[in-house]
């Protein structure tokens, strides 16, 4: 009777289990089919990069709405399907591969963080899908292969900007280095900038790491202060450095911490306060600049939001629109055809600049420098490649 | 020689958290045999009652300030206390007479359950703590740093050291709990109410948790759910570390790994910082298996 059974039961399930599977492909192409162009966004909703991840979301929602407001492309509306990672490690991959095999997307935009979107890259290569990352910096990102690009610069540009801006404009001849050695974008920024800065002549006083979600930075900080230096580099995410920003002042070290995009986040003021003045970090792009792209960009978003946009809020809205771009010049949603249409952008005015795609399928283009100043992103300077 | 100071001082204020949380690892282990490895989230769960208590205490008592921040310890405190004394009551209790081994794994699933349905309830993102007392600095560029959260940090470890003392040492129910340590059955059949006795080990111990939270909160302003983790690990090792069972030993093993931690990060390497500080307290077991100041329990067959 047992074996009977085992005999019966497994081939049933089994083709029950191809039956179900099997009706859901089908039933999903042909709702894409049915004038939508599916597109798939994996950002980090939840978790320690929050921030960036609905900034960037909203960027990349509000320029889908727009074009599907203006008639969409190629005669379809695009569909924007989400889904959060929650910043964790993993999470990544198991979603974009969702996002592939099941809902059938046709290119993926995301994400903020380079450990997560070299995750999700390697899924999209392996399935030819164009991906475009609105804010990873990391050269290693676009480096998985020929469907990956990026609307952002890369570190190797923002450390050298960094290092000549700590070098001729705040004239510093003595730095500290603290990065976080669980994030590839940190340990790559604070690489670029140590050889840009010493190359220029400068002295690297004391390298010091910490690991992300560390609160208790007392004790690098004590070393770095016995080096005593004119400026730290720390080239992390705004969660951790307002808490270095503080316990850096609290044990009485007044020079100024210099970072990355990684800072650009309205929580980054709440955490550390007072402790930022006077600091400075490089970034994409300052919503107080004249250009008529920014402006037009600010006032959409603030309409919609009722916030000011940030540096991720630019780049996840230019994420998209270069894909909308390259969605009409290619004038079909066939894969390859859309990476070759993106891998052919050039002088696109995006709302952080110019952006022309390298033969590294990375964005060229500027930086700007911001000082935070009465607890407020103040602009400094424009830096082009 | 001055940097050397300072990380003594870096060094001790972590050490005087660890030295809070590690004493609710050992106050359980204690009485009842068991590590309660929920108690690294009830410390989560005592940051948080401050957070949100403080913007309800600052509207009748001035915050920053003294009396605001004894408030907000207090009131915490005491929610701690409740959800500790809860905790026990609907997860451990049922299963006091079962093996060991159950009630471990569901101490396990108390932790778990608290740092995901913190995540749902308070939102996994950090939150910036607020300010609890008024910010001052001793010593400038020249002398050691010490700060205002720091002495409150030393102030209060000691305070809660020595009441905790007290209270074991000078009270009927601390004379009712080294008898439970020492015999559960003695102790109740000489007519210790071993139900209440439990609830109160609980409730002490996740209120020192409770202080931990907030003052760790004060010192490192950031709070997210999942904060817990990772100074409840470290403070389970302490309690190891100073012989698990014994109060005063949980005490010098926080202190001793949160100096260890910070020499270890300020003059070797502060990647291999946590790394050190367990190799420390491996080393330590090896040459001592009953910790620091535990005694060598004889298991009569």
């Amino acid at each position: 009777m047992k074996k009977w059974f085992a005999f019966c039961f497994w081939p049933v399930a089994v083709a029950g289990v191809a039956i179900l599977t099997g009706c859901d492909k089908p039933a999903q192409n042909t709702a894409a089919s049915g004038g939508e162009i599916l597109v798939g966004e994996f950002a980090s909703l939840q978790g320690s990069e929050a921030t960036f991840g609905n900034s960037s979301h909203n960027g990349t929602l509000l320029a889908i709405d727009e074009a599907n407001k203006a008639g969409g492309v190629l005669g379809k509306q695009i569909k924007l399907l989400t889904e959060d990672d929650q910043s964790k490690a993993g999470q990544p991959a198991n979603v974009v591969t969702k996002l592939i095999t099941r809902d059938g997307v046709k290119a993926v935009l995301g994400e903020v963080a380079s450990s997560r979107s070299i995750e999700a890259a390697h899924i999209c290569q392996e399935n030819k899908i164009p991906m475009v990352s609105p804010a990873s910096t990391n050269p290693n990102v676009t480096e998985v292969g020929e469907y990956i690009f990026r609307v952002c610069f890369i570190d190797p540009f923002q450390g050298t900007v960094m290092a000549n801006f700590a070098h001729q404009t705040l004239k510093l001849k003595n730095v500290a280095i603290l990065d976080d050695v669980k994030s590839d974008y940190s340990v790559g920024l604070a690489k670029f900038f140590k050889e840009k800065f010493t190359a220029n002549g400068g002295r690297i006083a004391a390298e010091e790491s910490y690991s992300g979600k560390d609160k208790d930075f007392k004790a690098q900080l004590t070393s770095i202060k016995a080096a005593s230096p004119e400026g730290i580099f720390v080239p992390g995410y705004y969660t951790e450095v307002g808490l270095i920003a503080k316990q850096a002042r609290e044990l009485g070290l007044t020079m100024p911490l210099m970072g990355g995009d990684g800072w650009e986040s309205d929580q980054l003021i709440p955490t550390g306060g007072e402790a930022l003045e006077g600091c400075y970090f490089s970034t994409h792009y300052s919503p107080e600049s004249q250009s008529p792209e920014v402006k037009s960009f600010v006032q959409k978003y603030q309409a919609r939001y009722g916030s000011v946009p940030d540096a991720m809020a630019a780049l996840g809205y230019d994420s998209a629109a270069i894909l909308v771009d390259a969605l009409k010049r290619a004038g079909s949603s066939d894969a390859d055809k859309l990476r070759d249409a993106l891998a052919a952008t050039k002088n696109y005015s995006g709302v952080t600049g110019v952006i022309t795609i390298d033969s590294h399928r990375n964005a060229s283009k500027s930086a700007v420098i911001l000082t935070i100043k009465g607890g407020k992103f103040n602009f400094v300077q424009t830096v082009n490649p | 020689m001055h940097t050397f100071f300072q990380q003594l001082i870096n060094g001790l204020s972590l050490g005087a958290i660890y030295a809070l949380i590690a004493l609710g690892y050992t106050m359980v282990y204690g009485i009842l045999r068991f590590i309660n490895f929920a108690h690294g989230d009830v410390f989560m769960l005592g940051a948080y009652a401050g957070y949100y208590l403080a913007p309800i205490v600052a509207k009748i008592v001035p915050l920053p300030g003294i009396w605001g921040a004894v408030s907000v310890f207090l009131a915490s405190m005491a929610i701690c206390a409740l959800i500790g004394v809860i905790i026990e009551k609907l997860a451990y209790r049922p299963l006091r007479q079962r093996p060991k081994l159950t009630v471990l794994i569901t101490a396990i699933g108390v932790s778990l359950l608290l740092e995901y349905s913190g995540q749902k309830v308070f939102k996994p993102d950090p939150k910036p703590f607020p300010q609890l007392v008024p910010n001052f600095h001793l010593g400038g560029d020249g002398a050691l740093g010490l700060n205002a959260n720091q002495i409150i940090l030393f102030l209060v470890t000691a305070i809660l050291l020595w009441a905790l003392h007290a209270v074991v040492w000078k009270t009927r129910m601390g004379t009712a709990m080294r008898a439970v340590s020492l015999n559960p059955q003695a102790a109740a059949l000489v007519g210790v109410n071993l139900d209440a006795v439990i609830s109160f080990t609980f409730a002490i111990g996740s209120a020192l948790a409770a202080a931990a939270g907030i003052l760790y909160a004060m010192l490192y302003p950031s709070i997210d759910p999942l904060m817990g983790i990772m100074p409840g690990l470290k403070a389970f090792v302490a309690a190891v570390l100073g012989g698990i069972g014994n109060i005063p030993g949980a005490a010098l093993g926080g202190v001793i790994l949160g100096v260890v931690e910070t020499l270890v990060s300020g003059y070797i390497s502060s990647r291999y910082r946590d790394g050190i500080a367990f190799a420390v307290l491996i080393l330590i077991l090896l040459w001592k298996p009953s910790g620091l100041l535990g005694k060598k329990e004889i298991e009569k067959v």
